[in-house]
Order: C-alpha cells, then structure tokens, then sequence
C-alpha cells in the first residue's frame, strides 16, 4: 500500500528535482541557453504576434458588422477584371440613379434598399467653414440599414425627398462652432442652402469598402445629391433574414444586369457583398497568411528543435558521471530519461516564454502602425498553443538525447572524464 | 577462507567475467568463490589488472558476471532484469568512489537524498534519514554546504552519508583514501572503522597495505584469481616492508 502511495510522489519527486536540476543547469549557462533557445523564441514570438494581428483584425472586421447587422448587403460598381470592358476607366461604370429603380419589387428577398451617394463639397455657418465635408445623400431607409444613432432632432422621413434638409454629426457642428442645439439652423453646402433637421453619431471608424480618412459628415436626402454634379453612388441593401441573404444577393446581380443591360457571357459591372462574404474573404486571406505563417514558424521550430537537441547532448556528455552516479545508486532507465527529458522541455518553455514576451513587443508595435490594427491582441489559446509547440520540441527533440543518457552503462560512465 | 558467524551476504560461486576485444577474449574474473558474511570488514588488494575493479563493479550489481553463481543478501541475482538490478543497487549496496562523485550544484543534503528519490519508500522520510545519515558522519553543521565549500576529507564524508543513508546491506568503497592526504585518509578509515563497529558490513578496494590494515580480512586477487584469503593478522605480505608486494 505504502508502495503504492509513494509511486507517484516518487514521480513527482523527480520531476520537482529535474526541474530544480534543469534550471540550475539553465542559470549556470545562461548565455549557452538563450542562444540555444532563440529558434524557439523566433518561432513562438512570430506565431504569437500572427494570431494576434488576424485576431485583431477579425475583431475589428465584427465590430463593423455589429453596427451593420448581419443582413447588410452593399453594391459598388466594379470594372471587370476580364473581358473588353477591363481597359474602360473607371468612371465608366458608375451607377447611375434609376438603375436601382423598382429594385424593391424585383427582388422579393428585400427588406430595404437605398442607394447612396458621395461627393465633397466645402460647408460654411456664417463666417466659419470646413473644406471638403464628405455630403452623403441617403434615402429614408438608410437610417434603418445602416442604424446610426441619432443624437439630436429627427430622422429622415419620404417627405424629405428633394427638401433642402441636412443631418449633421457633432464635429461638424463644433467646427463650425454652431450651439448644441443646432436644428432649425440654415448652413451653406457648396452654392445650396440646407436647413438643420437632426444632429447624428458619428459612424464607426472602418467603413468596408470606403476610406478610413477622418474628415466630416454631413447627410442629405438621395434626391437632393443632384445638386452636386454626378456624385459616386452605391447601394445600400438589406435581406429579410439571414436565411435569404444569399438570395437576395442574387436578385440584386440578377436586377442589376438586367438594369444595366449586360449581355449574358459579359462580366458583371459591379459588386455585390454581404458582409458575411466579406468575412467569408477574410477568414480565407487570413488562412493563407496563418499557413504561410506556420510554414515560417514550422521551420525556425525545427532549427529551435536542432539547437535544443545540440545542446542537450552537449550537456550530456558534459554530466556523464553523473548520469553514472544516479545509475549507480539506483536510477532506472525510466528516471534518466525523464530527468533529461524534462530538462529539455523546460529549456524550450524558457524559449517559449521569452518568445511570448517578444511575441507581446512585436504586438504592441504592430497595434500602433495601423488604426485597422488597434484591437489587437494575444488570445489566452495563442499562448497556450505556443506553449504547446514548445512543449512538443522539447518532447521530440530531447528525446533521442535523453534516450542515450538513459542507455549509458554506469561503469563507463562514472569512468568518463 | 575465512568463516563468519554472523548472517551470510555475500555468495559468489566460481564467477567469471569476460571481456572480448576484438577476437582476445581476457578472463578478468577467472571462477572467484566467495562467502562474506554480515558485519565482515574487508580488503580487497591487487595490483592493476588484477580484476579487483571487476569484481568491485560484479558485487555492486553495476555489471553481471558471465557465469557463475552471485547471491546477494539471500537473492539470486544472475536473472534479475536491469529495473531490478537498479533497486537491488539502491537497497542493498552503497557506493563509496574514489572521487566522491558528489553533484556540484546541489548541497551536502540533496546530494545524500538523491538514493531515496529512486527508492520505493523513501520519499516521505528523505530530509530527515539524508540529515540523519550526515550527523553518522559528523557533518551535521554542514548540511546546506557545496561540495565546493567543503574539504576533501568532507566531501567523501558526504558520500558515505550517501551510500549509507539508504541502509544498506553492504558498503562498497573503492580506493575511498585515493584522493585525500594522508591525515585526511586516517581519519576516514577511522570512520569506517566506527562504522564497522556499529555493525556494518565493509567492503574497501585499495592497493596501499596501510589502509588494508584497518580491516579484519584481506582477500588478495592476481589475474582474476583469488590468491590469498587471510584475517588481517594471519596476512604475513602486509606486515612486512612493501606495499602491494606478492611472495
């Protein structure tokens, strides 16, 4: 019983004095060690600081559907990558505003749809102005789409259409240095006089398929947009359910090429997205970059695990007569082993360790290059992997090592010198 | 040969142990029979070659012999597999080397602990029986001490701790004065000495005959041949003017 008892204490016991062995071993050289372990620190810094940024980017990317919702579906115009058309300029293949006419009536999968139009445009209150405001023309049901809070005032409704009315967000208002209260007011958009009905949000940072510039906002109805010339239009759309998103995507392609008269065979002149594509698109780029990354990470592991390997037999040979001793008063096979297996391993968690601290520097340098990036960070599950990697190394690595101290003969090796 | 009264520990029966080298095969044990019995204090002298290293390393179960018959403590030791043989070491033989082979990085303690982190039971009980083994040995102020802070007298002190703390059935030293002065090396064998008298079985491989005379038996090999078997005060080779000289 007793013997019993003690079986796994003994283990315990020599794990506890393999580890005590091993970091005096690590101390004693420290040099030697870090040296040693660097492949591994390469290794497990680059796949720390990997899933970090796609962590961070993914977060980032929901974050933006969370304000969309799910059922968004955006339509941009698109030159064709093949075909005639692919040598047309750009501006070729603008929308233009009846050709999203009806759309609602085509495609039965629809909730809402409204299109969008971008133009810049200078803003002035009196003496004060701000140059190259971005003037985003709506429909009523983009409000519903895009769901941005109002701060102030009212929404816009379907009598709004072709009133000179404005929405504007509190930046613009503090620019221009008008009272909180600014509804009722009358600014000046180009050579247009519009009147102050509502004050909204400023939009979350990202915007898919738009600059990230930080400029301001002003927003009138669709109608009204035709003031400014041809301005850029796309479509903001949004399905019934989840369930009918793909369908509606297809109505929309369906509707489109039919409103833009492309032969069949021809390639579409636009684009159309739901945000679940889009992370659909995503998660593929980020496979890509995870495997590319992994193949770099797979090899500074293996040259880690080389090093590891070089320098466990280094230490062997160095502590023969030891390995000789512990044999000679009663060591097994199964404990040498396990002595220097540990140590191995504890030698590649080090790495592991300075690998996560290198893996952090090289996160918090990357969250600071690009706002796209901010929400970066080390998931508790990375560093556990890294640990794991390491881990699995030292397993591989020391074993053939540990094999051969285990297989010394006491008597030669206590006469080693 | 000379009879014991007490327990028997020790039976070899005409045990050989051969090296090949190439196609020479060397006999360096050549049929060595042997009794030892309990609380016996031994010598065992020849010159280099002479196979007393062997028989040292046969006896200590770090090798087998090739043929022949080796009891040890009442158990049949030539099937024993090498898990097996690792525990007999660890319970029944304590080891005394010629240069300590004391762990650098540890203290006078941990190093005497490290027979009972293999053995069986010994775990729960290790602090105490590692001090208990030091204080035998007159070191138990120097118990947190390198091996690098203690003195070569120390240092083997601490190694006959080690060998004994486990209790074991019989004490092997090889050449245990071999590196120490001669002050330093009395004063071990006086050590042995009170360890022969509080019962403990001894056996020392040494060439020099001043330290053969501490003992009570002196078993001398030639060629892995057992040569003469004498009590001490019958060994007339000994007494006389050299050291190591045969008749």
């Amino acid at each position: 019983m007793k013997a019993l008892l003690s079986a796994p204490l003994v283990f315990v016991q020599l794990l506890y004095q393999s580890m005590y062995l091993a970091l005096s071993q690590i101390w004693a050289n420290k040099m030697r060690s870090l040296l040693t372990t660097i492949g591994i620190v390469i290794g497990v810094a680059s796949v720390t600081a990997v899933i970090a940024a796609l962590t961070g980017l993914k977060a980032q990317i929901l974050s933006q559907v969370e304000t969309f919702g799910s059922n968004t579906i955006i339509v941009q115009p698109q030159r064709p990558d093949k075909g005639p058309q692919s040598h047309l300029p750009w501006w070729h293949f603008r929308f233009k505003a009846e050709e999203f006419e009806d759309i609602l009536d085509h495609c039965p999968s629809l909730a809402r749809c409204s299109r969008i139009s971008y133009t810049g445009q200078n803003v002035r209150y009196g003496e004060r102005s701000a140059k190259d405001v971005r003037i985003v023309g709506v429909e009523p049901s983009w409000h519903e789409v895009e769901n941005r809070p109002m701060v102030l005032g009212r929404k816009f409704s379907i009598i709004d259409e072709g009133r000179p009315v404005c929405l504007v967000e509190p930046q613009l208002r503090d620019k221009l240095r008008m009272d909180k209260d600014c509804i009722g007011e009358s600014i000046r958009i180009g050579y247009n006089t519009f009147r102050i009905v509502g004050v909204i949000e400023r939009r979350a940072q990202l915007e898919l398929g738009g600059s990230s510039r930080e400029d301001y906002e002003a927003i009138i109805p669709f109608k009204m947009s035709s003031k400014f010339g041809k301005p850029w239009i796309m479509a903001l759309a949004e399905s019934k359910s989840t369930e009918m998103l793909e369908e509606a995507v297809a109505e929309i392609k369906f509707f489109l090429r039919r409103a833009r008269r492309i032969k069949p065979g021809d390639h579409d002149t636009f684009r159309v997205e739901s945000l679940k594509s889009a992370i659909k698109t995503f998660n593929e780029i980020a496979l890509v970059v995870t495997l590319v990354a992994g193949g770099i990470v797979g090899i500074s592991l293996l040259v880690g695990g080389v090093g590891i390997m070089n320098i466990m037999l280094v230490s062997i040979s160095e502590r023969t007569r030891e390995i000789g001793l512990r044999k000679a008063v009663g060591a097994r096979r199964s404990a040498i082993l396990t002595q220097f297996l540990v140590e191995a391993v504890i030698l590649c968690f080090v790495g592991g360790l300075v690998g996560v601290g290198v893996g952090k520097l090289l996160t918090l340098g990357i969250a600071g290059i690009n706002p796209l990036l901010e929400k970066t960070y080390i998931p508790v599950w990375a560093i556990a992997l890294s640990f794991g990697f390491a881990g699995s190394v030292g397993v591989c690595f020391g074993m053939f090592p540990a094999i051969k101290a285990a297989r010394l003969d006491p008597i030669e090796a206590l006469r080693h010198e | 040969m000379s009879a014991g009264n007490g327990k028997l520990i020790i039976r070899l029966d005409n045990v050989r142990r051969i090296y090949k080298v190439g196609v020479e095969r060397i006999h360096a044990l050549d049929g060595i029979s042997l009794r030892l019995y309990e609380n016996e204090y031994v010598a065992v002298m020849g010159q280099s070659g002479s196979g007393k290293s062997t028989l040292m390393n046969v006896l200590g179960c770090l090798d087998r012999a090739s043929s022949g018959y080796y009891e040890l403590d009442g158990q049949d030791t030539t099937r024993l597999s090498d898990a097996e043989l690792a525990r007999v070491r660890n319970e029944r033989i304590g080891f005394v080397f010629q240069s300590f082979e004391l762990l650098g990085q540890l203290t006078a303690l941990r190093n005497v602990e490290i027979p009972l982190i293999y053995s069986r039971d010994g775990w729960l009980s290790r602090r105490r029986r590692a001090k208990k083994a030091l204080e035998r040995v007159g070191l138990g102020g120097r118990i947190k001490h390198r091996p690098n802070q203690l003195s070569g007298g120390e240092k083997q002190r601490v190694a006959i701790a080690r060998a004994l703390v486990c209790d074991p059935s019989i004490l092997l030293a090889d050449e245990p004065t071999g590196n120490l002065d001669s002050k330093t090396s009395e004063s071990i064998l006086e050590l042995f000495d009170q360890l022969h008298r509080e019962g403990q079985t001894i056996v020392m491989v040494t060439h020099e005959e001043h330290v053969a005379k501490h003992t009570k038996r002196i078993i001398r090999l030639e060629d892995g041949h057992i040569c003469s078997d004498l009590a001490a005060e019958d060994d007339i080779i000994g007494r006389g003017d050299g050291e190591g000289k045969m008749l």
